[in-house]
């Protein structure tokens, strides 16, 4: 289905994708492709193998069979040459709650091999765009947590990558919180960034240039939201979702 | 390096910022160093005996007094007979009974060899042998003196033992540095134990692997602020072993630095090993205490001397770093010694191992 010829256009692609813990296959057999500069929806129940797939494309996780390419660099031969091109976020919010905000972002600079005053250049850009710039110096534990979740996204890109996978990014945080991330994120998109994203919100969904909806390790639908709509002749999502995972 | 660099600087962050846990590291080495250097103080003194003199002549009430007179014993019994001897020891009245033979001047003073019966509590193996140690010394010290009081020709056994490098042979000089050499390893690897197993728990550890920072760069990274402080713990051991246990420090400073400096590397490395194979900090403060305290306690030469051990667990004893560097420890302060290439060598490749082993330990995944 897919030609090689193609891939300079695709950000993110999977084939069979599969990963079993012990009898229980978490994943099963997926298969994806993300366009550059595409929003793309991961959606699914908690549990339906997002986490455990969004894991493989990074090279967090070895899949048990199948193959992840990010920009056509196989992710199990090419571990190394992939973490310079992607940005990912986990659902923990990996942040160190005894660092100041700003000293979270250098080390994350630091650790992407950036020199000093990069990441001291990059860090004022980063503390503005995520409106952070006047907690520069508080002490991350003391962030609400819809700020960390900003903090989290600046650390995850420190070096500009081309894709950045976002893990449930806006679990557990109120509407403003969600929408002011979201306004990040498309922000991010514009700039030709492209965005994987791992949600089990119905209104994010409709955000997204594509949807995939997982179910019990499997992908049961890929499509644009609007198509899907039409599919299942509802009118939103949320219907789209209740009738493919009931079903 | 910048990676290593950013890594060890937020390191250090952690550090400062938990002024408890920085509290612990530096006061828990200080306190076992005092506790256990008095507990286990392998020295006797004012230990009960029982006396039995048969011969009650000058020279037998002399060998007495030199007994009792020693900081080593006092007694607490005058047996008048044989028969009594046994319930003593089971009333735990006394640990040694010496019995002086009828004949003992009369020998003495003829020149020929006069036995004294010593009978020591063997229940407590330790203490007996220390006993039999004293007595023996006491035993030598009244034979040179009656050799040279009364002009005797020097037919009494005379051993003339003397120790080199330890001449009272004060347990202090002994125990300190076997102590210097089991507190370092335990703490070192508590500190970095927690550092990667930490980062497990709390899911940093998930972000930084889809970083491209390399096992070295984190492992180096963490041992850099750690290796600091364990030498400030090493150096505040050494200093307080010498201040109040006052073991002397015949070699240099700067030599037993770089030594030391070796076996915490040693240490470190392993606790960051530990670290990379477990999956929470609990678990890694375990398998450190116990990975640890024990074989340097044991298997060091520390406590039991390892050439009277199975050839087996000699064999065990030599893959002991504790092993190595006690032998430089006590050589450098007791004799000033200064070069051990074996042992130095061997120590440096143990570094070296397991850093690499805890670098390739360290996975660059999850699972």
């Amino acid at each position: 289905m897919s030609k090689p010829e193609s891939n300079n256009h695709i950000a993110v692609k999977a084939e069979k994708l599969t990963r079993r813990f012990g009898d229980f296959t978490a994943v099963n057999s997926i298969d994806l492709q993300v366009q550059k500069g595409e929003i793309f929806g991961f959606l699914g129940a908690n549990g339906a193998g997002k986490t455990t797939a969004i894991r493989m494309l990074c090279g967090l996780l070895r899949p048990s069979e199948g193959e992840a390419w990010i920009e056509g660099l196989p992710v199990s031969k090419s571990a190394e040459k992939i973490k310079r091109r992607i940005g990912y976020m986990s659902q923990k919010f990996s942040l160190y709650n005894d660092l100041k905000v700003w000293e979270n972002l250098e080390f994350y600079g630091g650790i992407y091999g950036l020199s000093k005053s990069e990441i001291e250049s990059a860090s004022d850009i980063m503390l503005a765009r995520l409106q952070l710039a006047e907690y520069r110096n508080t002490m991350t534990v003391e962030l609400p947590l819809g700020f960390k979740q900003r903090l989290a996204l600046g650390c995850a890109i420190p070096h500009n990558p081309g894709i950045i996978l976002l893990d449930e990014p806006t679990s557990g945080v109120d509407p403003i919180a969600r929408r002011k991330f979201w306004d990040l994120i498309y922000e991010l998109a514009e700039s030709g960034t492209t965005i994987f994203v791992t949600t089990h919100y119905m209104d994010e969904a409709e955000y997204c240039s594509r949807v995939s909806i997982m179910v019990h390790g499997k992908i049961v639908a890929l499509d644009t939201p609007r198509e899907l709509k039409k599919q299942q002749k509802v009118t939103t999502m949320q219907d789209v979702f209740l009738k493919l995972v009931e079903s | 390096m910048k990676r290593t660099l950013a890594i060890a600087r937020k390191e250090v962050f952690h550090i400062l910022r938990d002024p408890r846990s920085l509290m612990v590291s530096v006061l828990m080495p200080l306190m076992m160093l005092l506790l256990f250097g008095y507990a286990i103080d392998m020295e006797l003194r004012d230990l009960p005996i029982a006396i039995l003199d048969q011969d009650r002549t000058p020279l037998s009430r002399e060998f007495i007094s030199h007994m009792t007179s020693s900081e080593f014993f006092i007694k607490n019994a005058d047996l008048a007979s044989r028969d009594q001897i046994e319930a003593g020891f089971r009333r735990s009245e006394y640990r040694a009974a010496i019995i002086i033979p009828k004949g003992f001047d009369e020998k003495v003073t003829r020149g020929e060899e006069s036995p004294v019966q010593v009978l020591v509590d063997g229940a407590d193996a330790t203490t007996a042998q220390t006993v039999d140690n004293y007595i023996s010394q006491v035993v030598i010290l009244l034979n040179n003196r009656l050799v040279e009081n009364r002009e005797f020709q020097a037919t009494l056994l005379d051993p003339r033992i003397r120790f080199f490098f330890n001449p009272q042979l004060r347990s202090a000089d002994f125990v300190v540095p076997g102590l210097v050499a089991v507190i370092m390893m335990m703490i070192c690897a508590l500190l970095t134990s927690i550092a990667v197993a930490r980062e497990k728990e709390t899911g940093t550890l998930e972000q930084i692997l889809t970083t491209p920072v390399l096992a070295r760069n984190v492992m180096i990274g963490k041992v850099m602020p750690y290796m600091l402080i364990s030498a400030f713990d090493a150096a505040l051991v050494l200093i307080v072993g010498y201040f109040v246990f006052k073991v002397p420090m015949a070699g240099s400073w700067l030599v037993l630095a770089g030594y030391s400096t070796m076996y915490l590397l040693i240490a470190l490395s392993f606790g960051l090993l530990i670290s990379s194979v477990s999956k929470t900090q609990q678990v890694a403060m375990m398998m450190a205490l116990l990975a640890t305290l024990l074989p340097t306690l044991l298997l060091s030469g520390f406590i039991f001397s390892v050439d009277s051990m199975p050839l087996w667990l000699q064999v065990v004893c030599h893959a002991n770093p504790a092993f190595y560097y006690l032998k430089i420890l006590r050589g450098i302060m007791l004799s000033g010694h200064a070069w051990y290439p074996l042992e130095g060598g061997i120590m440096l490749g143990m570094a070296i191992f397991l850093m690499t082993l805890a670098v390739a330990r360290f996975r660059d995944r999850l699972e």
